[in-house]
């Protein structure tokens, strides 16, 4: 999974959604791996104005990445290269492939495995729909 | 038809076991995007996030490299395919109990997802949940766009030759070839004219434009607000 899923995907559970402790779901056990990808700076570009960039400091924190800056790059800072190089290669480049999202309302762990996140909810946690 | 209390049951046993079983043959034979899945994806503009729900083998993410795309399936064999299309990334999840924020996407597609769940108040949730997770328009913003696809009743030119009248709710078979052919059963609920429409109404959607395309009726939808 990579890193800039973490940015897009919350508890799968209805009520969690509503709780500002749902989001970002928190990694436990993290593997991390590198998978190359063409850098393409217009599509980080285009694509930082729809990360939560709060969210995006808690995840890194979490998977031991250095601290980003403390406000989301806008303007001058988008044609820096190294700054779109780094976002490049932990947004899209790196991995979790193995580990768990951990929600922080309910404390459900969702299992990451061959670099896949599973959200199916066990029967009692998920709504009955007829 | 699924009775009311096992909806749930009887799709995990006609929709998603076959899907796991035939993932690999299933895949080998959807690989061309349809025209109005491509004219949708490719008039989105670069940077735009969404959502593929039921992706299947994702051959809908090969589309569009400049957006992105957090595609999901429920069956787990189907979604590792899928996650070599890059840049996008691919989870499993029930299109019903979606992991995404409500109003955080610019589009969502789901194509021939919703003909799958087997009563009338399942089909209308799916498409409810999809709505949820995109952008509802605001003075400043043009809403975020959901494109839904559904089988058809309405198909008597084709193999299957079902038409205005035929029984909605259907084992359509699959035979997976190989040394050893074998053929699986999927549920499939066949929508008539008018009825994704209908659905989409009900689910809290406006639909902006709609259309039926080889087979297939498709809808564009956004969220209703305040006024609408």
């Amino acid at each position: 999974m990579k890193v800039i899923t973490a940015n897009f995907v919350t508890c799968a559970v209805k009520e969690c959604k509503t709780s500002p402790a749902s989001f970002p779901l928190h990694f436990h056990d993290a593997e991390l791996e590198q998978q190359e990808l063409e850098f393409q700076p217009e599509f980080i570009r285009n694509v930082i104005p729809r990360i939560d960039w709060e969210a995006l400091r808690a995840t890194a924190n979490e998977l031991g990445f250095p601290s980003l800056p403390d406000a989301k790059p806008e303007g001058e800072a988008l044609e820096n290269e190294q700054t779109m190089r780094d976002l490049h290669r932990m947004l899209l480049e790196t991995h979790v492939s193995e580990g768990k999202l951990v929600c922080g309302n309910c404390n459900h762990a969702y299992m990451i495995k061959e670099g896949i996140a599973n959200f199916l909810l066990p029967s009692h946690l998920g709504e009955i729909y007829s | 038809m699924a009775s009311p209390q096992s909806g749930e049951a009887y799709e995990q046993e006609n929709v998603h076991e076959v899907y796991q079983q035939i993932a690999q043959h299933f895949s080998a034979t959807r690989y061309k995007p349809w025209p109005i899945v491509e004219r949708f994806l490719t008039s989105l503009s670069p940077g735009s996030v969404g959502l593929d729900v039921g992706c299947g083998n994702g051959k809908n993410l090969m589309v569009n490299r400049d957006v992105f795309i957090v595609a999901s399936d429920r069956s787990e064999n189907l979604a590792r395919i899928a996650l070599q299309h890059q840049p996008h990334s691919t989870v499993v999840a029930d299109i019903l109990e979606l992991p995404h924020q409500d109003a955080r996407f610019d589009f969502a597609i789901s194509i021939a997802v919703v003909h799958h769940l087997s009563t009338p108040a399942r089909r209308t949730q799916a498409v409810a949940e999809i709505l949820r997770t995109v952008k509802p328009a605001s003075p400043t913003q043009e809403g975020g766009k959901v494109l839904v696809y559904a089988w058809a009743l309405e198909q008597k030119n084709s193999r299957r030759g079902w038409d205005t009248g035929d029984a909605q709710d259907r084992m359509v078979p699959w035979v997976r070839k190989g040394d050893q052919p074998q053929t699986f059963h999927r549920y499939y609920h066949l929508y008539e004219e008018g009825e994704l429409e209908r659905d989409i109404d009900n689910a809290g959607g406006r639909v902006l434009e709609s259309g039926y395309e080889k087979d297939n009726w498709w809808a564009i939808a956004t969220p209703k607000t305040g006024q609408a």
